[in-house]
């Protein structure tokens, strides 16, 4: 993968702005001297350079780095790092000025103990107060992983705190374990005087189990286990984006065939989980013919998928180099007949609903979500797309040579929950095109490069998975072990925007938008 | 609208004859790797070094699989020394415990319990519903209410998190009920293991009636596992 450097205006308008204060510090990397200033750089990066906020990194080396990545609108990222001291505790919030950096510096506050300054809503959030007591900071290097060594005293008293303050308003608590269906392990509080959700407030990471931790100090094949297991439903697009992250730092090239048969998978995998989030919004609206029919599509490719890799959900395929083993041109052909297959029952399951007026009573002008509040919180994939964001890392970063295929990135304008419907339907589409012209590119050869040599560094992978941008950081140790392994998940950033398209809408309405986000827990809890 | 019944009569009947009959389309199970005799302790102990959970053991020329703990990377299939990979789905454990009495043979209700899953667990028991396997011709049903619920599914390595909500629901169930774990998270912790963050499996919280292997099992041996807990199928020898 090789990403263009940083364009001139770019680098000027931030000399420009903040001269020597904020220093280019590596070919995609600036850093600022003063953490006071980090608010107004950030600010100026996000609203008037326009590049969206896609994660904050943190990392404990000999002193704190925090890493705050940008990407950049047409091609690549940009980290903007901040150095402070060890001892440091308290810094600046920038979630005033970037909305989308909210949830990171919770995040951070919880698994580091960084206290971010200003920031208006800390505490309680991937550490629930019911089940830890305050001061526990697990992400920190001394916090041993393996055990419970220490003494758990849960704050008992912890209540959500609620905002309507209304004569007759109450607050609904749905989940953790809820819906008869197979729901994942979310709580929801929705506050309300009536009719209308007021305010939504998801409570997640009833999943975390660590990952990240975990992670620290394992060979980079175990990790790779990690990388593939957290999250099943995108399995294939993290293991690559991890495996992308490991050959940047090793510098290894990847033979085309293995490049054209990861097209071929991760369009595979991306096919297959918007046929399932299409049974799941069938299933929302209560129209059961169709939801049998798109579950039959997924079981349908899952088969497939199976048949081809011997796995249904696409696990041990990836490796860093390549692929783990090779396919043979004719379970290509059979794969192919089983997507043209999947892709025609698609469009005529999209042909129906679009003739079902109930169904589409429940889905349009419902759930909106405007390019105004998609662009401030930076929601990524299906979900920014169908509000007019048209973003996505297989065009602004190509990797396994996407930049060969000829394709549109789909994208709608309306933000409702009918528009994320059309576009799951057209991206479906669109992935079984790109799994025909994948193999029709296949050439002989090897599917893996041979041994690595063991080298240190840190590199980012980013992949589009199928709910949105990928970004995995990698930092690999002298002995080839993971120093810190930091996953950006598309989910983490489209479960922040959630609220917005569920407020000032009916509570029946909850479940379907709910749907039409695709949303995966265990994806954003790690 | 009126279409709706026409587009799904016209499809006909697409479910599995399953348990009536044995199924073995393509790409239903990934298999699962069986315990086999090499030629030599050598080669033997060759497959064992390519598992990177420890789940294959050589003892002299021959390797045991332990499911429990296999996270079905597919290492041991293919490569040098590559293991026999069955390709049936049944393959459910005993803990303890006896089938559910005969009343819940053709009406038993299912819940289940996400404590930590990554989702491909979660996903192959909502597969069961769907028409290909729909588990609703055996009298099987997913329920959202632990107090109606005969069966306990946990997926999942049993997070820190979820325990709590995980032991209400185990107790809000009605006596006689029994606990399944569905997934080599839910019996061994998997890949995540005993941490601060996950049980290491839902035994360590729960008494565990039955264990499905797999990661993630397939639908079908999970509708397995719920016939060997009403008493209708028998487990069957795993080697």
């Amino acid at each position: 993968m090789t990403r263009p450097p940083v364009s001139i205006p770019f680098a000027e308008a931030l000399e420009r702005k903040f001269g020597s204060a904020v220093s280019r510090f590596a070919k995609d990397a600036y850093i600022v001297a003063q953490p006071e200033i980090l608010p107004s750089v950030c600010e100026f990066v996000f609203w008037e350079l326009e590049c969206p906020f896609a994660g904050l990194i943190v990392e404990e080396r000999e002193q704190w780095e925090l890493r705050y990545v940008f990407l950049l609108p047409n091609s690549g990222w940009l980290h903007f790092l901040l150095r402070l001291p060890l001892a440091t505790r308290n810094l600046p919030s920038i979630s005033a000025q970037v909305h989308a950096a909210d949830w990171y510096e919770r995040e951070a506050e919880d698994l580091f103990g960084l206290c971010f300054e200003e920031h208006p809503r800390l505490g309680d959030f991937i550490l629930h107060d019911q089940v830890w007591q305050e001061g526990i900071a697990p992400m920190r290097k001394a916090f041993d992983a393996t055990g419970m060594h220490f003494e758990k005293r849960p704050q008992s008293d912890w209540r959500p705190t609620l905002v309507v303050q209304d004569p007759g308003a109450f607050a609904m608590p749905v989940g953790p374990v809820y819906e008869g269906g197979a729901g994942e392990s979310v709580h929801f509080l929705l506050e309300t005087v009536g009719e209308d959700v007021i305010r939504a407030v998801p409570r997640l990471f009833y999943n975390y189990r660590g990952v990240e931790k975990i992670a620290a100090g394992k060979s980079v094949d175990d990790v790779l286990l990690l990388a593939e297991r957290f999250s099943a439903k995108s399995a294939f697009a993290h293991s690559l984006a991890y495996c992308q992250a490991v050959e940047e730092i090793r510098g290894l090239g990847i033979p085309r065939r293995a490049t054209h048969f990861r097209v071929v998978l991760a369009e595979l995998e991306r096919m297959r989980h918007h046929a399932g989030v299409i049974d799941g919004i069938c299933q929302s609206t209560g129209l059961s013919v169709s939801e049998a029919h798109a579950a039959m599509i997924e079981e349908r490719l899952l088969r497939a998928s199976c048949i081809f890799t011997g796995h249904r959900y696409l696990f041990g395929l990836n490796t860093p180099g390549g692929l783990r083993r090779d396919f043979e041109n004719g379970a290509a052909q059979e794969l192919l007949s089983a997507v043209d297959d999947a892709s025609a029952q698609l469009e005529c399951l999209e042909e129906r609903l679009r003739y079902s007026s109930s169904f589409l009573d429940r889905l349009e002008d419902v759930g909106i979500v405007s390019p105004a509040s998609s662009l401030d919180l930076n929601l990524v994939g299906p979900v920014g797309r169908a509000s007019g964001l048209r973003r996505d890392v297989r065009r602004s970063s190509p990797y396994c040579g996407y930049e060969q295929y000829d394709f549109e990135v789909p994208s709608e304008i309306e933000g409702d929950g009918y528009a994320r419907l059309r576009l799951l339907f057209a991206e479906a589409r669109q992935s079984a095109r790109l799994i025909h012209r994948a193999t029709e590119l296949l050439e002989p050869g090897p599917v893996c490069t041979g041994k690595m040599e063991m080298t240190t560094g840190a590199a980012m992978g980013a992949v589009e998975a199928p709910i949105g941008a990928a970004l995995h950081w990698v930092r690999l140790d002298g002995q080839g072990r993971i120093e810190r392994y930091r996953i950006l998940s598309p989910s983490f950033r489209n479960w922040l925007g959630l609220h917005v398209a569920v407020e000032d809408f009916a509570f029946q309405d909850f479940p379907i938008i709910l749907a039409t986000f695709g949303l995966s827990a265990a994806e954003c809890d790690r | 609208m009126s279409f709706w019944p026409w587009y799904g009569l016209r499809r006909g009947i697409q479910s599995t004859r399953y348990p009536y009959a044995p199924e073995s389309a393509p790409g239903i199970s990934p298999g699962r790797p069986v315990s086999t005799d090499f030629a030599s302790a050598d080669e033997a102990a060759g497959a064992a070094a390519v598992c990177p959970v420890g789940a294959i053991t050589a003892v002299g020329s021959r390797v045991n699989v332990d499911l429990r703990t296999c996270v079905w990377c597919q290492r041991c299939r293919f490569g040098a020394n590559p293991l026999h990979w069955d390709t049936g789905f049944e393959w459910t454990r005993s803990i303890k415990g006896s089938p559910l009495s005969e009343a819940f043979a053709r009406s038993l209700h299912v819940m289940i319990v996400d404590a930590g899953d990554c989702g491909a667990c979660l996903h192959e028991v909502k597969q069961l519903n769907n028409p290909l396997y729909n588990m609703h011709r055996l009298g099987f049903f997913l329920t959202a209410t632990p107090r109606s619920a005969d069966v306990l599914l946990v997926v999942g390595p049993v997070s820190e998190n979820m325990r709590g909500p995980l032991l209400k629901t185990y107790d809000a169930m009605p006596d006689p009920k029994r606990v399944i774990a569905v997934g080599s998270c839910a019996i061994s912790g998997g890949v995540f293991g005993r941490t601060f963050m996950s049980a290491g499996g839902a035994g360590s919280v729960l008494p565990v009636d039955l264990e499905v292997p797999g990661d993630p099992p397939p639908p079908l041996a999970i509708l397995h596992g719920l016939l060997v807990v009403t008493g209708r199928k028998q487990i069957a020898e795993v080697r």
